[in-house]
Formats: C-alpha cells, structure tokens, sequence
C-alpha cells in the first residue's frame, strides 16, 4: 500500500482532525483507560483503607472462598437469566403488535408503553418499594380480587425479594427495547407479510418465521446492552431491598459498592470482585457475538 | 359495525392495553399519593386525599427543596452542555478528519463503552479524592463528558452533514471551528436536541456517582434526597413521593416536548 503523501493539506487536516477530538481522547484516557488498568493493579493489593501491600494473587483465592461474593454472582445470574429473555420477548411482542398498520390508537399506546423509561431509575425503585410493602397496593389489591389469601412477603423473602426486583426492571425496560425493535420492522418490506399472507401463514408462523430471523442483529444489540445493565444491575437493588432480605438480592455492583464504601473500604479486593463483571462482559459478548455470527 | 380486521385485532387490543395501563399505572399511583396522607399510601389508597400540603411541607422541612432542585439542575444543565460540546467535537472531528491513526483510535474508544462504571468507581474515587475535587459537582459530571455512545452518536449523523457546504465555507476563508460552531451546528439542531435529551436525563437521574462522590447534604441531588429519605426505619412516604414526582416532572416535560428526538436519540446506535 502507497504510504500517504505529506502534503500541506494532509497536514493542516490532521492537525485539525487531533485538535477536534482531543479533549474527549484526554478525558476517556483519564476517566476510562487510566481507572480500568488502574484497577487490575489496584487487584494485585490486599490491607484495609490506605495502607495496602502487593498481595499477589490473594485476592483471587479469597474470591474464590467467599460464599457472599458467590451468592452476589448467583444472584446477578438469576436475574440475567430470568429477566432478560423475559423482557426481550414481551418488548418483541409488543412491538409486533404495535407494528399492526391495522391497528388504532398505535401512537397513543407506544407512548403509553414507552414511558416507564423515562424515569429515573430511583425515583421508580422508591415506587415500587412501597407499592410492593406488605400492606401496600399490590398486596391490597391482589387480597381484594382473592387472587390470594395472604399477603405476599414481597420484600422479605428471598424468593419473592427477586420476584420484585425482576418485576421491576421488566416494568422499566421492556418499552425501551421495544422501541428498537419497532425501528427495524419499520424497515422490514411489507411485501414480505403479504406474501406470507397469500400462502396462508399464520400470525405465529410469521412471527417466528420472518419477524424474528429478521431483526436478529437488533435482538443481539438489545441482549448485549440489557445483559451489560443486568451485570451493573445497582439503583434498583439498592433502593428496593438493600440488598436483602439476608443478601438474596444482592448483586456484584452492590457488593462492590459495600466493600469499598459501606465496610471498612478495601478498595483491592473490591478491584478484584470488579474485574470479574469486565470479564464477565467481554466473555458474553464474544459469545453472543459468535452465536449469531455462526447462524448467517 | 366494526370490521373484520378491526374484530380480530380485538386480542390484540385487550393485550396492548392492559400492557399501557401498567406502565402508566405507577405514575397515576405516584400522583394519587402525593395527596395522600402516611398511612393511606402504605395501606394503597387509590383516592385522592386532601394531604398534598402537608406532605409537600414535609418533605420541605426534611430537605432544604430549593437547594436540592438547584444542584440538581446544575449538575444537569453543565453536565449536558459539556458533553454535547466535547461530544460532538469528537464526533464530527473523527468523521470529517479520516485518517488510519484516528481509525484505530476511534476503534478503542468505543470498545470502551464495554467497560462496566463497577471497574472504573474505586480508581475515579481515589482520583477525585486526591484531586480534592470530592464533594463538588464538578466531579459528578466530568467522568462522563466525554461519553462515547453520544460520540458514536454525532459521528453517525455527521455523514449526512453536506461536504460541498464546508467546501463553501472554506472558499469563502472560514476555518475548520468557524465551519464547526457557525456551520454545523446551527444545522444539526435536531441532532443536538437528541443527544439533549439523553444526556440530560441520565445527569439528572444519576445515582452511583453522585452517591459515591457527593457527601455533604448541602450539594446533594434530588435522586440521593429520595434514596435517603426511603431507606429511613419508618420512611415518610408523603415527603418521599414529593421527592419523587419532583424528580420525574422535568423529565416528562422535556420526554413530552421531544419525544419524536428522544426515540431518534436512542436509536442512534443501531443507525447503519
């Protein structure tokens, strides 16, 4: 390949062409690059507060020991698991539904279904604690209509503590992929439906058949971005059961948050329970990535 | 009569709206409450109270409401001026200014995007402290002025700013940033008011940092003022639902005044 000529003009664009991204590439160097090596290096330290050591590898073995960062990842899988597959489904559902150009008031009910997004995630987090207190609304409600016969422990029983948590960023979310996904059946031809419909295809048989194969670049978009927010999962915990009741819904990016500003801070450690969600993240999205790139 | 198609949408329908009403539910919810006093919101009261005085005195009297809305504003509107500037800099200066360098550059930036806020919070705390800028709001926004996903934004949409109108401007003796700030961004408005509305929205409602960062109660934002007052042993849920209709108002006005730009925003990563 001819290398590029120095011209004048070459010059003067790619001085400008520094000058224009400079303060982002010297702020993302200092506030990204510099704090995630930092991190791995601040791994390798073990000591509480200030007064800290090079400890190896410590770090990782007392990982590996320690049933609350285990109960933290299990939790974070629980809720990767269960939730989004649930909220990637009804968002598609929804947004295939709403794509019906036979259907009225579509503008009105989008926006209905759009606007839990745009709270903010404590403000509705606070909500949803109250609505799901043991004499709160839901209970009330479900009580009236003998749905139950006892009011549900929503916030103080493990099981249903994460029952809440998943209702709650499913109530959060869903609206917000389904915007994606009404984006891309915008741009999917008509005609494709019309001549599924000549041949006598069902409304399910469409859906599994043209709808889904179709959109799955944005599927893999939304699974990526939901299972990155899934892995920092942290204001809902935080703000709906603290992490409780006895831990069940604690997560990694609260356990985090504990160790280095709750208990007495040991910010090594705490570097190292971290690392585990950047690997986590680079693991699932090549995985992610392969699963889809395999199946074209 | 209704017809046939409109018949057998009628699932569809029951569906749809049942989803419409449980999203809306909670704000109706959130709205009936603020009238309501302690014990008829824990109990679930659907009605209309006449306690909206008092509970807005409470909350009033607990927070200094003021005070809070304004950090809460500052912390909001210089958090999304500066990252609309950089950003868009950044944006238009790696579209416009190709080079293989710049490229790659470009490449690791945005693989920085992957990188969880829980990897970075301990290194950008001890940053901060040792910089003495803790307990200021400039340190709650300046982790994510420079925020690649709105980069990644202005560079999609600056391929379609016309090349023979920076042509133009060149001949008649305009430099690069006169071209920038006179040319490009009086005609990206709509781009601009996009990229607004995330960008104010996520500074409005930031929660990590600013817990992480923020201590004195005098620069608290309005998230931290409700955080706080719900984890109380006996929350006062009157206050705490003031707390939250405040904190959800802006948001829904500027989601309500540009909503067709907040969709455009958002979908700004999947554009090809």
């Amino acid at each position: 390949m001819a290398r590029q000529q120095t011209t004048p003009m070459n010059r003067f664009m790619n001085v400008n062409g520094w000058a224009f991204v400079s303060v982002s590439l010297v702020l993302i160097a200092l506030f990204s690059i510099y704090p995630v090596i930092k991190s791995l290096w601040l791994s390798t330290q073990v000591g509480m507060g200030v007064v800290t050591h090079f400890g190896g590898f410590s770090n990782i073995v007392r990982l590996a020991n320690d049933p609350l960062f285990l109960t933290a990842l299990k939790n974070t899988f629980i809720f990767l698991i269960v939730q989004v597959p649930i909220m990637i489904m009804l968002a598609l559902v929804l947004a295939n539904a709403l794509n019906n150009p036979n259907l009225k008031f579509r503008g009105i009910l989008r926006t209905a279904i759009f606007l839990p997004c745009v709270t903010s995630l404590v403000a509705y987090s606070v909500l949803f604690k109250s609505m799901f207190s043991y004499n709160g609304l839901i209970n009330s409600f479900l009580l009236a209509i003998h749905v139950i016969s006892d009011p549900i422990p929503w916030l103080t029983d493990p099981f249903w503590a994460k029952v809440t948590i998943i209702i709650a960023i499913t109530w959060r979310w869903t609206g917000y992929n389904m915007i994606f996904y009404l984006a891309a059946l915008q741009n999917i031809d008509r005609s494709i439906y019309e001549a599924a419909d000549l041949e006598g295809a069902s409304a399910r048989h469409k859906f599994f058949k043209i709808t889904i194969p179709m959109l799955k670049p944005v599927i893999l978009f939304t699974t990526i971005t939901s299972t990155i927010g899934t892995l920092q999962l942290f204001d809902e915990v935080m703000n709906i059961t603290v992490g409780g009741p006895a831990n069940a819904t604690i997560t990694l990016s609260m356990y985090i948050y504990n160790l280095s500003f709750k208990f007495v801070p040991n910010f090594g450690y705490a570097a190292t329970v971290s690392y585990v969600i950047v690997l986590i993240v680079a693991l699932l999205s090549v995985l992610q990535f392969k699963v889809v790139g395999r199946e074209k | 009569m209704i017809s046939r198609t409109q018949r057998d949408l009628i699932p569809t329908y029951i569906f749809l709206v049942i989803i419409a009403f449980l999203s809306i539910f909670p704000f109706f919810w959130m709205i009936v409450s603020i009238t309501n006093t302690n014990s008829d919101i824990f109990s679930g009261s659907m009605s209309f109270g006449s306690n909206l005085i008092n509970n807005f005195n409470s909350f009033n009297e607990q927070v200094d409401l003021v005070r809070v809305l304004w950090n809460t504003t500052k912390v909001a509107v210089m958090g999304t001026f500066l990252t609309l500037l950089i950003a868009s800099l950044a944006g238009y200066g790696f579209e416009m200014f190709k080079s293989r360098v710049r490229e790659r550059v470009y490449q690791i930036i945005l693989l920085t995007m992957m990188i969880p806020f829980a990897a970075l919070m301990i290194p950008l705390f001890t940053l901060f402290a040792k910089s003495g800028l803790l307990d200021t709001h400039i340190a709650v926004v300046l982790p994510t002025v420079a925020w690649v996903y709105i980069i990644f934004y202005f560079r999609q949409s600056s391929k379609a700013f016309p090349a023979e109108l920076r042509e133009a401007a060149r001949v008649d003796g305009m430099n690069e940033w006169q071209i920038f700030f006179f040319i490009y961004v009086p005609i990206m408005r709509s781009t601009y008011a996009a990229a607004f509305i995330i960008v104010f929205m996520a500074n409005w409602n930031n929660f990590l940092w600013p817990l992480i960062v923020l201590q004195s109660d005098e620069m608290k934002t309005i998230t931290l003022v409700i955080s706080s007052l719900s984890s109380a042993y006996t929350p006062d849920y009157g206050a705490v639902m003031v707390g939250t209709v405040l904190a959800t108002i802006p948001t829904l006005v500027v989601f309500f005044a540009m909503q067709r730009q907040f969709v455009q925003g958002m979908l700004g990563s999947i554009k090809q």
